[in-house]
């Protein structure tokens, strides 16, 4: 049988997707199921004087009205921060309290005041408007830039900040700037964006009162994670009592990670009324109240030789986390950020600084690329700048910079097990026809329009990630993952993952990694995850993770069936264990005609007996069955590099900026599916896009959302982009067995610098994002004034 | 949304009766029905009107062309006999929204309307456009009174609207990047008569340019406005675009609306 591994096997769950045959959290119905209806905040900052829930109670088919008093009253705990990070003097990071309906204060528009159950969503949605809150309207605190000198949100958090991190040697860094010939400077913004997962969040929490068991049906890309925190932090449900289900999940980009207040408060409530109680976010609920991404405001310097060599860089970075620290929001601005922040390049001094904020706006977390875009945004911004200022050529001067040994230790954090930089750049720059780009560059202008040419080579930390590393540095859970390889007598399979699909394709790669392992046709594999009573516990699906780390899992568990197999063949064939091979699906004698299938050894696992005789396939203490398990902890970070070529063309006319030309070059090492690789990366690249040139949350002044529907929100479509031309190059990860490296996040990771670059390369001006249309004209008919950063 | 009564009806006198202060005509309901679901519009009656034959087609003589007000913004887009005469029309007609919204919304509903940001105004204004009504004829320079305002009265439903057939013309948009909305859309088209410079997403209401207008019936060539200066007093200022951006995204659609007729 062929190797199914690097084929481009058609995606197996797309029927049932594009059919409407999948099963979201919004299809599912209980009978005498109730509807939930939050009452939200209407100001970004308030004080909470009083509740008044007397008429709401009373209207039609209101089942309860209930309020953060009642969530206290239950002892309901907060939602938490994951990730505790320590300030640069050692302090804790500060944390205010974070309850699932707002008791004392509402801090963001959109933040959770009471919940309004009844029979209809019509009737809850009419009774919401009768709730009466008596706030007091207090002054918001809305700019990153800014929140440290504004008012102070909470009592005991002093300007506002949640921590002061420093990772690197400000000492170190000081000797290498003190000896360049040149230093660097940028200020520059990473916009904050909003997920819009095309599938908004829901829930639906029934509760058994005979068995005491909650199932919550919910829109996660980690049931087993929402699972542990609903019942260990909020403590709604023992963990045997509380089943976690996530069906099929429209996208989550990161922010259907964690469980959110809305998922807390109906497996809550449903047990408080025991009934069933449903919600399902509208598009505005989604807008204002899933965790924003990015959102830095960032200074950094990069001290160079005239000959291009790079000294050491600084990164002084301001972190917007929003109005709570969110589960992943304190380590997506520090350790997801900091450590590739100093690029793909050797760099023998750096630090990073990060002072994370509290503002009144949604909670901001993890976000497809979750702090290495931003990390990536700042040195290729600042690389570029230092090629333009240098004269050097932007290819010549990264190149000059790569390592060339690996295992390479990076600057401040990773040992990165592979790569080849140089023979990456160079393929993009082939592909991407870069010396001619001159020639297009005339070509546009004979049309009127400016053109520009803009590099990003990256590298980024993902497959996360080796529990014993991360707990060190902070997270509250380890980082593992898991695979149950079952086999059923008849010998198909079914795999359970502790990973989780919400758009990435596990059921065709997962399969095809499980195919080649057992030797069988795909067509018998089935992949399972998202429920928690299946399986064995896993952490989910983010940070390009699940194949390197739960494809090994698989791999793993795989490998132990096959180990159980030889045994029970060999005894089955009456040879010696040794002297069975497993080739193709079939445990073979050398030199002989012997052989079993693994259909027929699972067969045999299952029936251990024969008619007429007392005689077992078993070998003597084998326990029948054929199930295996296994918990994958890597041993490293996986670490994707890759090189971008953008070209676009500005109309200064208008400064409507189009992309024209994007190469992508991407090291993945091992790729086990040519057609969704190239469909993650594609996917990575609009998001990415859209960040340089379209998107961008904004609140005003007093923290209202401005950007709270599609039709202020710049979601890119398919007409705002041109072909993506894609390479790759392959040097496998050592760190696992399949070779792996993760690409999920690639596009979204590489396209925002490689955008801006072209950008600036294009009107000869320093804009930060998004390069709109105005800006870009501002900036062109700005005569000799460097426009500043936003 | 807020329950309400639901009317089909098969005549424009019917429609009118049931009309008051608390009701709306269901054209296409591509505006009405958003408004309601979002809260910000509620409805005693809805008075779908999609029923009343002779509000739906199109006529084209020698010197006009007329649009029935139930017509789609879709079939206007098709349209053999417009795309004949009047080319910029179903051009106009092809870039507002997307499929949905065409294959939904109506001429009718959309100068009723009178969205600051629609397209239609722009052309009725530059195509010299009559709109008839149940009980009148009303000039389009009259018609659009101020944002989301017109000269309509309670109870009166636009039957057609007629356009007058220019020797040449174009309109050229720019859209809201986000909702695709014209932050600033220019009409150009050149009658027997003079120039109309029409233009929308600008200001808080669709406006003749009549500086623009007056020297493009002097000397009709992209040239010729290339000196004037358009002031951003009284421009539409928002996260999409400022005055200054509008002000100056006018000339250079004016300009590429005269290049391209
Ligand atoms: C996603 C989206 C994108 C859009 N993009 C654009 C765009 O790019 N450009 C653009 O111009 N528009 C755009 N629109 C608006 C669209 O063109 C609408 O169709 C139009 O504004 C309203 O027309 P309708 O037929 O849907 O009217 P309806 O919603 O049915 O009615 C709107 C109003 O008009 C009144 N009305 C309707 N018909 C008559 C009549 N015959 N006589 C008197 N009053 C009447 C109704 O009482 C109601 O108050 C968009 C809409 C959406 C939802």
């Amino acid at each position: 049988m062929a190797s199914l591994v690097g084929s481009r096997v058609e995606r197996k769950e797309d029927k049932k997707l594009l059919t409407g045959r999948g099963k979201y959290t919004a299809d599912v119905n209980f009978i005498h199921q109730t509807y939930a209806y939050f009452v939200r905040s209407p100001h970004a900052r308030a004080e909470i004087k009083k509740v008044d829930i007397s008429k709401a109670s009373k209207a039609p088919g209101v089942v309860a009205v209930l309020t953060g008093a009642d969530i206290a009253n239950d002892k309901i705990g907060g939602l938490i921060a994951g990730w505790r990070i320590k300030s640069e003097d050692g302090s804790d990071m500060k944390v205010p309290a974070h309850p699932p309906l707002a008791n004392e204060s509402v801090n963001y528009v959109g933040d959770h005041v009471a919940v309004v159950i009844a029979e209809s969503l019509d009737e809850a949605r009419s009774a919401a408007d009768l709730v009466k809150v008596d706030y007091k309207i207090l002054k918001a605190v809305v700019k990153t830039k800014d929140a440290m000198d504004s008012d102070q949100i909470y009592k005991d958090i002093p300007k506002n900040m949640c921590f002061d991190w420093l990772l690197g040697d400000r000492a170190k860094v000081k000797e290498a700037f003190d000896k360049a010939d040149k230093i660097i400077k940028i200020d520059i913004i990473n916009n904050r964006l909003i997920p819009n997962a095309m599938e908004p969040r829901a829930a639906n929490a029934d509760y058994n009162p005979s068995t005491e068991e909650i199932t919550l049906y919910t829109t996660s890309q980690n049931p087993h994670l929402a699972r542990i925190i609903i019942s260990a932090f909020n403590g709604v449900a023992p963990e045997n009592k509380l089943r976690v289900i996530a069906p099929d999940v429209g996208g989550g980009f990161g922010s259907k990670i964690y469980p959110y207040a809305e998922e807390v408060v109906c497996s809550w409530a449903a047990k408080k009324i025991e009934r069933p109680v449903k919600w399902v976010a509208d598009r505005t609920e989604s807008f204002l109240s899933d965790c924003h991404g990015r959102d830095h405001v960032t200074h950094a310097e990069l001290a160079v030789k005239n000959d291009g060599t790079f000294l050491g860089f600084k990164n002084e970075t301001i972190a917007n986390i929003g109005a709570y620290a969110s589960v992943f929001g304190t380590v997506t601005p520090t350790y997801l950020f900091g450590p590739c922040a100093t690029g793909v390049y050797k760099m023998p001094a750096a630090y990073t600084n990060v002072k994370a904020v509290y503002t009144n706006t949604a909670p901001v977390d993890a976000y497809r690329g979750a702090g290495r875009p931003e990390a990536t945004y700042t040195i290729e911004t600042l690389v570029e700048k230092a090629a333009r200022e240098l004269g050097m050529d932007p290819a010549e001067i990264r190149m000059k910079n790569f390592p060339t040994e690996f295992p390479f230790q990076q600057t401040l954090v990773h040992s990165v097990d592979s790569g080849d930089y140089n023979a990456g750049l160079k393929k993009a720059m082939e592909m991407g026809e870069y010396e001619s780009f001159e020639k297009r560059k005339k070509e546009s202008e004979s049309r009127g329009k400016l053109r520009g040419i803009g590099f990003c080579t990256y590298f980024e930390a993902c497959g996360i990630a080796p529990s014993p590393v991360v707990m060190m540095l902070g997270c509250g859970i380890g980082l593992w993952e898991s695979a149950e390889v079952r086999f059923n007598p008849t010998g198909n399979v079914t795999v359970f993952t502790g990973s989780h699909s919400h758009g990435q394709g596990h059921d065709t790669t997962f399969a095809q990694i499980a195919a080649d392992q057992l030797g069988i046709p795909i067509e018998n594999i089935e992949i399972a995850h998202g429920d928690t009573d299946k399986g064995p516990f896993g952490y989910g699906t983010y940070g390009s993770r699940s194949l390197t780390v739960g494809g090994t899992a698989i791999v793993k568990a795989c490998d132990k069936i096959v180990a159980k197999g030889k045994r029970v063949a060999a005894k089955m064939l009456e040879v010696n264990e040794d002297e069975v091979d497993f080739n193709n699906g079939e445990f073979v004698v050398a030199k002989s005609n012997k052989k079993k299938t693994i259909g027929e050894v699972a067969f045999a696992c299952y029936l251990p007996g024969t008619y007429g005789e007392v005689k077992s396939p078993l070998p003597d203490g084998e326990e029948p069955g054929l199930k295996e398990t296994s918990f994958f902890d890597p041993a490293n970070f996986s670490f994707p590099a890759g090189s971008h070529i953008c070209e676009v063309e500005v109309d200064q006319d208008t400064g409507e900026t189009k992309v024209v030309k994007y190469t992508a070059v991407d090291d993945f090492g091992t790729i086990i599916n040519p057609l969704i690789v190239e469909g993650q990366v594609h996917g990575g690249l609009a998001q990415g896009i859209g960040q340089a040139l379209y998107e961008n949350c904004h609140y005003d002044d007093s923290g209202q959302l401005v950007t709270a529907s599609y039709m202020d929100y710049t979601m890119p479509r398919a007409d705002n982009f041109t072909d993506f031309n894609l390479g790759f190059t392959c040097t496998p990860a050592t760190s696992n067995p399949l070779g792996t490296k993760g690409c999920g996040e690639a596009g979204a990771i590489a396209a925002p610098p490689a955008v801006m670059n072209a950008v600036i390369d294009a009107i000869g001006k320093e804009i930060s994002m998004p390069a709109t249309a105005e800006k870009v004209w501002a900036a062109c008919n700005k005569k000799n004034k460097n426009s500043e950063a936003a | 949304m807020k329950t309400f009564n639901y009317h089909s009806v098969k005549d424009v006198k019917e429609a009118s009766k049931l009309s008051s202060s608390k009701s709306a005509f269901l054209a296409g309901g591509m505006t009405t029905i958003p408004s309601m679901k979002l809260g910000l519009a509620n409805y005693k009656d809805i008075i779908n009107i999609k029923g009343i034959k002779k509000l739906s087609g199109i006529k084209v003589s020698g010197k006009t062309v007329t649009i029935g007000s139930t017509t789609r913004h879709a079939e206007v887009a098709n349209s053999k006999e417009i795309k004949k005469a009047i080319p910029s029309l179903s051009a106009l007609a092809e870039g507002i929204g997307d499929p949905q919204v065409r294959n939904r919304g109506t001429i009718g509903g959309s100068i009723a309307n009178n969205d600051p940001a629609a397209d239609y105004p722009s052309a009725c204004i530059a195509l010299n456009a009559v709109i008839h009504t149940n009980n009148r004829k009303i000039d389009a320079e009259k018609f659009f009174r101020g944002m989301f305002e017109t000269s309509l009265k309670s109870g009166e439903i636009i039957e057609s609207i007629e356009f007058a057939i220019p020797q040449k013309s174009s309109y050229q948009k720019y859209p809201n990047p986000a909702s695709r909305y014209a932050i600033v859309g220019v009409y150009v088209a050149k009658h027997k008569s003079g120039v109309n410079v029409a233009v929308t997403g600008a200001k808080s209401c669709v406006y003749n340019d009549k500086n623009l207008s007056d020297i493009l019936s002097k000397n009709f060539s992209a040239d010729a406005i290339n000196n004037t200066k358009i002031s951003a007093s009284g421009m539409n200022s928002d996260i999409h675009a400022s005055a200054d951006y509008r002000a100056n995204m006018v000339k250079v659609f004016a300009k590429k609306a005269v290049e391209a007729c």
